[in-house]
């Protein structure tokens, strides 16, 4: 079985590194080669050597100028294209969104391109093998076990697997490995459908939200605070 | 950091162990010492992080960083729970005397499921009579058609029960006094080899301390460990290895100790101010951590000298036993004073390595042992001046 | 050669432009702009802010600016897409309705929803209660369910056939799965989770605004060449539409080609998992525990103060990590973003990660003994104190 992996390097937050925890995910009981895929800029191969160290066989990076500025719809674009050129795949995962933009759109968008099925959400990988595979997707309320044929693509959340360690194996390889970088000819996009001008959205204007404001504190003791917070709940028509 | 000049593949071993010991363990060490349960989790995710092929070479999957490399483990592992680093350490105690002495046929059997972590090693030297005075043994080796057949009893045996590989050792000859040892490999599983109980132990809780049982107990031929009589230098050969791990393993919970004595002296306020500004808290503070040093830096060396093959490693390994172990027992104690009450409680990570240290004086050739060898070393070099 | 720069001569170092840039791209340097290529997206801010002309653009990458595709104006109407679950309509699609109906009148065009599935008849009838001047009801029993395969292909044919210029959806775990899939088919631009949506009338744009880096920014953001715009409106944020007694609208009942309605996914078993029975997505009133409970069963104090409010119970990611509480009910960024009419967060320290799940909640009550814990600074109301004296205290207070 060959599974894809696409991670996002995203800019310092407080503990994720990677976005999509999985790069492991169903290693365990199924012969399987793991491509971790990225695209960004070239300072993105750090990402891809923390995976190699995780223990995942190949790693792909795309990154090409004329890549910088491309929307979800863009961006899915090349990223499909990307994946085409590694060749046969069975699975693809993604994370259910990068902590960056949040749109959790290129994921949808890259089966969509690639033609391929798709399950958001997925919170566990029930059983893959027979060119199939059963997952189980997070609703609001509950969750759902959807089958589906391979190929096929999976967005998940966190809940799918602990992040495992890192290998000295792994690291030792992580060190030495030439990464491909492929750019964007090599992966073949038209160069009208990336970037800037193949970007349907445009970001007009970047702002800071308004701060809430520091609102009221209420002190004292806890029955009188208890009080006073009841009463104002009961005038905003909370009870 | 050009600290004891380590290469880049020594300090992704020193900071992956110390991760894993930080991230994994740190979280997990009271519950272990308080339900004296084997820490099989752990041993998996070391496992997964390779971290049991370090000492074994390339060629039997392992990675071929020796002793030293081992010794940077132990220390980062000891630093967050001894118990757990015995436990990892036990299992490259069991395989060392297969990488000296056994054959081709042995060493690719077995060494590439120890790197791999899938099977523990334990080393079953110990007896009730026979402690230091390895000459006191009474396990027998009865020597049959095919092989030979085993009987007696090896106490306190370290991953006992849990390991599944064990080099034991037992008389063949018993009128050849020493040289009438021979080491076999023995599997977990024989017919006629079982475990005793657990013991209850003062400190190293999680790890596994059991006998070993042999009752008419058939092994073939090709289990011996090395020829007929050589289970004395077999034993002596592979402490000679081992020792600086476990002077690795008395630096990291020195090491433990002195970062916990520290922070909680910069936190507790006693008279107005922290305790870390008494200058009495200080000095002792400044000896523990001079201590440390000194003993890492004879581990090290050591360990490198145990490596390249050097043949007065027996006595530095000695020494760099000797001096770490009671080295931790002294700074631990200290620690557990600087932090008074609260260091005595259980709450707090000290008490545990002040019992756990101890263990280090003892196990793998007590303390006076130690001397012993060193004295006896010394001497000889003098003599064949 | 660059593709865009600074003409030094005219550049007056006003630092108009740096505040401008969306990308932190340029700096002022000994008094002049300078732009720093590697983050510029030639997204031309600059250029239109800057009061000197000093800013120019090379024809390459004039060129790489976008043109329209289409026919622009051949796009008319705003619809919203009336999700239903089990034959009972989502509020969102209530929500949608409120802000479509603004943005319709705006643009001076009607207001459609789309409603999948069969036996939704009291469903099309609240849509027109409650605004649409047009219901495009899709009668076929396949798509009771949800299915990405046959929800994205039934409503890309939709919008080829009848070309609404605004499309609207709601962020929910429904429509984040299967809209992007219709983007991609019509290849034109989706803009994820807003939280506010206006008209340029000038230019008949849809002006879209969502949160961004955990919602440290704001990104408002522009579909203006490609038709449909497109965007997913995250739940609880806009006012519920009324529902008006006899409005009147017009109900299209309609069919999908049967090769539409297949899907290469097929669902097993649903199996429903939260605790309490109100989800937390839907919930107008959340209370929430974290770290700060200390033990699982702790978690019976929110569930009492969340039945007397009758409302949801979520948790922070301490909490769910701990293993107190099943991940369905985590609030933040590696879990649900909920923006409920009143969040109380009980022993919560409010990590980024939490705020970024709630903040616009319209009033968030803190109850936490570190006075310098981050919830308070989004807090309306703070409570600094012992939350197994405040909750019980106040459960009291509010059944009295």
């Amino acid at each position: 079985m060959n599974i894809v992996v696409c991670i996002k390097q995203v800019p310092g937050t407080a503990e994720v590194r990677i976005h999509s925890e999985t790069h492991t995910l169903i290693r365990d009981g199924v012969e399987s080669m793991v491509t971790v895929f990225t695209m960004g800029p070239p300072q993105a191969e750090a990402a891809l050597r923390e995976a190699v160290s995780y223990g995942v066989d190949e790693v792909v990076l795309v990154s090409d100028r004329a890549l910088v500025g491309s929307d979800t719809l863009a961006t899915a674009y090349a990223i499909a294209k990307g994946i085409a050129k590694i060749g046969a795949y069975d699975l693809i995962l993604c994370g259910k969104q990068a902590i960056d933009g949040d749109t959790a759109q290129v994921g949808p968008e890259v089966a969509e391109r690639l033609g391929i099925p798709f399950v958001a959400w997925v919170r566990k990988v029930e059983e893959v093998g027979d060119g199939k595979i059963r997952v189980q997707r997070m609703m609001d309320d509950g969750y759902e076990v959807i089958e589906m044929p391979l190929p096929a693509l999976i967005t998940v959340v966190k809940e799918i697997n602990e992040p495992r360690l890192a290998s000295l194996k792994g690291k030792l390889r992580a060190k030495k490995l030439e990464i491909p970088m492929w750019s964007a000819e090599d992966i073949g996009v038209e160069e009208d459908q990336v970037g800037l001008k193949g970007s349907p959205t445009q970001v007009m204007r970047i702002f800071s939200p308004e701060p809430r404001g520091a609102g009221e504190r209420l002190e004292g003791e806890a029955e009188e605070v208890a009080q006073r917070l009841a009463e104002r709940l009961k005038v905003m028509g909370f009870v | 950091m050009a600290q004891h000049f380590l290469t880049e593949e020594q300090e992704m071993i020193r900071d992956l162990a110390r991760q894993i010991a930080q991230e994994k363990i740190v979280p997990m060490r009271a519950e272990l010492d308080e339900q004296e349960e084997f820490p099989w989790e752990i041993m998996k995710l070391l496992a997964e992080s390779d971290l049991f092929r370090i000492w074994i070479p390339e060629e039997y999957g392992g990675l071929g960083e020796g002793i030293f490399g081992l010794c940077l483990a132990m220390e980062e592992l000891s630093r967050a729970c001894a118990g757990v680093a015995v436990s990892y350490a036990g299992s490259a105690l069991g395989g060392t005397p297969i990488l000296l002495y056994g054959t081709e046929e042995q060493k690719q059997k077995y060494l590439p499921q120890l790197a791999s972590g899938e099977r523990l090693g334990a080393f079953a030297l110990t007896e009730a009579n026979a402690g230091s005075d390895v000459a006191g043994m009474q396990a027998t080796a009865r020597k049959v058609d095919d092989g030979y057949v085993l009987n007696g009893t090896k106490q306190w045996i370290t991953n006992g029960g849990e390991a599944e590989i064990y080099t034991v050792f037992t008389i063949t000859d018993r009128n050849r006094g020493a040289r009438g040892s021979t080491a076999f490999i023995m599997e977990k599983g024989m017919e006629g080899f079982s475990f005793g109980k657990k013991e209850k132990k003062l400190g190293i809780r999680t790890s596994s301390t059991r006998e070993l049982v042999f009752q008419d107990c058939f092994v073939p031929t090709a289990q011996r460990l090395g020829r007929e009589g050589m289970g004395f230098i077999v034993a002596m050969k592979t402490f000679d290895q081992s020792r600086p791990g476990i002077g690795a393993q008395s630096v990291g919970i020195a090491q433990g100790a002195l970062d916990e004595a520290i922070q909680f002296a910069r936190e507790r306020h006693q008279f107005g101010k922290t305790i870390s500004s008494f200058q009495a808290v200080q000095h002792m503070l400044a000896d523990m951590a001079t201590e440390i040093e000194a003993a890492r830096a004879l581990v090290y060396y050591a360990a490198r000298l145990v490596d390249s093959g050097d043949r007065s490693a027996s006595k530095i390994a000695a020494m760099a036993k000797v001096f770490p172990s009671d080295m931790a027992m002294r700074v631990t104690t200290n620690a557990v004073q600087i932090m008074g009450g609260s260091g005595y409680m259980r709450e707090y990570p000290v008490e545990k390595m002040m019992r756990d240290a101890k263990i280090t004086q003892i196990y793998e050739g007590t303390n006076q042992i130690m001397r012993n060898v060193i004295a006896g070393n010394l001497i000889k070099e003098a003599a064949a001046l | 050669m660059a593709l865009i720069w600074v003409i030094e001569d005219k550049c007056t170092g006003c630092g108009l432009c740096v505040k401008k840039c969306p990308f932190g791209a340029i700096e002022i340097v000994e008094k002049v702009a300078v732009i720093d290529e590697s983050k510029c997206t030639l997204c031309k801010a600059c250029v239109e802010t800057c009061r000197s002309e000093a800013i120019a653009l090379s024809p390459e990458a004039e060129a790489m600016q976008e043109k329209p595709s289409v026919d622009l104006n051949a796009y008319r109407g705003v619809w919203i897409f009336a999700e239903q679950r089990n034959g009972r309509l989502s509020s969102v699609a209530y929500e949608l309705l409120g802000v479509g109906r603004t943005l319709s009148d705006d643009l001076d065009v009607a207001l459609t929803a789309v409603l999948f599935g069969s036996g939704m008849e009291e469903a099309a009838g609240a849509l027109v209660a409650r605004g649409a001047d047009r219901v495009l009801w899709v009668d076929e029993p396949e798509l009771r369910t949800f299915h990405d395969d046959s929800y994205a292909q039934v409503f890309e044919e939709l919008i080829r056939e009848e070309k609404p210029e605004i499309v609207l959806a709601g962020a929910t775990a429904v429509g984040r799965s299967f809209i992007p899939k219709v983007a991609a088919k019509l290849e034109t631009g989706l803009t994820a989770d807003c939280t506010e949506l206006a008209i340029d009338r000038e230019k008949r744009l849809l002006v879209q605004t969502r949160p961004a880096f955990g919602g440290n920014i704001m990104a408002t953001i522009l579909c203006p060449n490609r038709r449909p715009q497109m965007a997913t409106v995250r739940h609880k944020v806009m006012q519920e539409a009324e529902a008006l007694e006899g409005r009147k609208g017009e109900i299209v009942r309609r069919k999908a080609k049967p090769e539409s309605l297949l899907s290469r996914t097929s669902l097993i078993e649903f199996i429903e998992e939260l605790e309490e029975t109100i989800n937390i997505v839907d919930a107008d009133v959340i209370v929430s525990g974290g770290r700060g409970l200390g033990k699982p069963e702790n978690f019976a104090l929110i569930r009492e103060l969340a039945l007397v409010l009758e409302g949801a119970v979520g948790a922070s990611r301490a909490a769910v990590d701990e293993g107190w509480i099943p991940y369905s009910h985590q609030v933040g960024q590696t879990g649900k973003t909920v923006s409920p009419k009143l969040y109380i967060a009980c022993g919560i320290s409010g990590a980024i990660q939490h705020l970024v799940g709630m903040r616009s909640s319209d009033v968030i009550v803190a109850i936490n003994k570190d006075p310098e814990a981050p919830i308070f600074d989004v807090a309306t109301f703070g409570i600094v104190g012992d939350l197994f004296e405040v909750v019980p205290a106040l459960v009291r207070k509010l059944k009295g």
